[in-house]
């Protein structure tokens, strides 16, 4: 296995920061869907903040996105 | 395998060549029209020109207006009037104009045949030392030396906060870089999942084509391949407003921060 190849393996292996976004995605859109079920009023107000979770949730993974790129093509 | 590249899309190439300067202490600065700045200046237009007509200040709103006065509404209802309050009055420009340029610029990449300028790091990463700057101005501006106490967690004993305010200004410093990898990441993202998965459609068509037996599959995948190209496109439009939103979101709370410093609120 040449270093080309462990390029490649290692790029893959940093998009598992990936999971971890994945996961936190699902518990905040979960629990979000669980409080507008039970408060269906309040659910409009909190929107807002719910994308605002997404965003930072989000952001997490794309750190691994960046590692991957910079171990790609660097 | 060799014909399908995802990143190819993203490449910068010129559209009409312009004179290069060399700039002392930052290098050569081309100044050609590329494609990223030629849908850019589209992108402005289109803002502009639907702005302009839709600003007939009728006292019953047409439907260009109805939606520009939405668009405003929101903003000024969701974003400035309800993260940052009254205070936030004089940003709502600001935050509009980011709202709908970015926007805009995502919507346009979603269009056949175009350039997604948002999925350029230097265009993302400007706007956002644009942001930053902005929120660093406005705290020293209103504020002056004290907003430096945005670093100082209240309500806990010296000792620990000693230890805290470190984490507090790089989670503080750190901000420029994450707004502008999240819209990059995610229009880089969604722009080559879309290719592979049509890539997909030609590949494993032309091998279900290529004979009869187990190949047929092929066919079967290529469809369902097809149905996710379409499903997401459909994701990347949402995603691309998601995203303006999100941006101007963080902005009015990095502004609150600041702007509303003093109040707690």
């Amino acid at each position: 296995m040449g270093p080309e190849a462990a390029k490649y393996i290692g790029a893959g292996l940093a998009m598992t920061g990936l999971i971890g976004a994945g996961a936190g995605l699902g518990i905040l859109f979960g629990n979000y869907l669980q409080a507008a079920i039970r408060n269906p009023a309040a659910a409009a107000g909190e929107r807002t903040y719910l994308f605002l979770g997404m965003a930072l949730a989000e952001t997490m993974g794309l750190f691994g996105l960046v590692v991957g790129l910079l171990i790609l093509f660097k | 395998m060799a014909g399908i590249q995802p990143m190819e899309q993203f490449l910068i190439h010129h559209v009409v060549e312009g004179p290069k300067f060399s700039a002392p202490g930052i290098g050569i600065i081309d100044l050609s029209i590329t494609n990223s700045v030629l849908f850019m200046l589209i992108g402005t237009v289109i803002i502009g020109t639907f702005f302009m007509l839709s600003a007939k200040r009728a006292l019953v709103p047409g439907r260009a207006q109805a939606l520009a006065e939405m668009l405003y509404g929101m903003i000024d209802e969701v974003l400035t009037g309800g993260i940052i309050g009254d205070r936030g009055r004089p940003f709502l420009p600001f935050i509009f104009t980011l709202f709908m340029l970015i926007a805009i610029l995502n919507l346009i990449g979603l269009a056949p045949g175009g350039f997604t300028v948002t999925s350029q790091l230097a265009v993302t990463g400007t706007l956002a030392v644009l942001t930053f700057a902005t929120v660093l101005v406005v705290g020293f501006a209103r504020n002056g030396l004290g907003f430096f106490k945005l670093f100082w967690p209240s309500g806990m004993h010296w000792g620990m906060a000693l230890f805290l305010m470190p984490i507090e200004m790089l989670s503080f410093l750190i901000r420029p870089f994450t707004l502008a990898l999240r819209l990059f990441g995610n229009m880089l993202g969604g722009h080559v999942v879309v290719y592979i998965f049509a890539s997909f459609v030609i590949g494993l068509g032309a091998y279900g084509l290529s004979g009869f037996g187990l190949n047929t599959l092929g066919l079967l995948g290529s469809g369902l391949s097809f149905v996710m190209v379409v499903a997401l496109t459909g994701l990347d439009f949402v995603i691309a407003i998601i995203q303006a939103f999100v941006w101007s979101a963080l902005a009015c709370v990095y502004l609150n921060e600041v702007v509303n410093l003093d109040h707690g609120h």
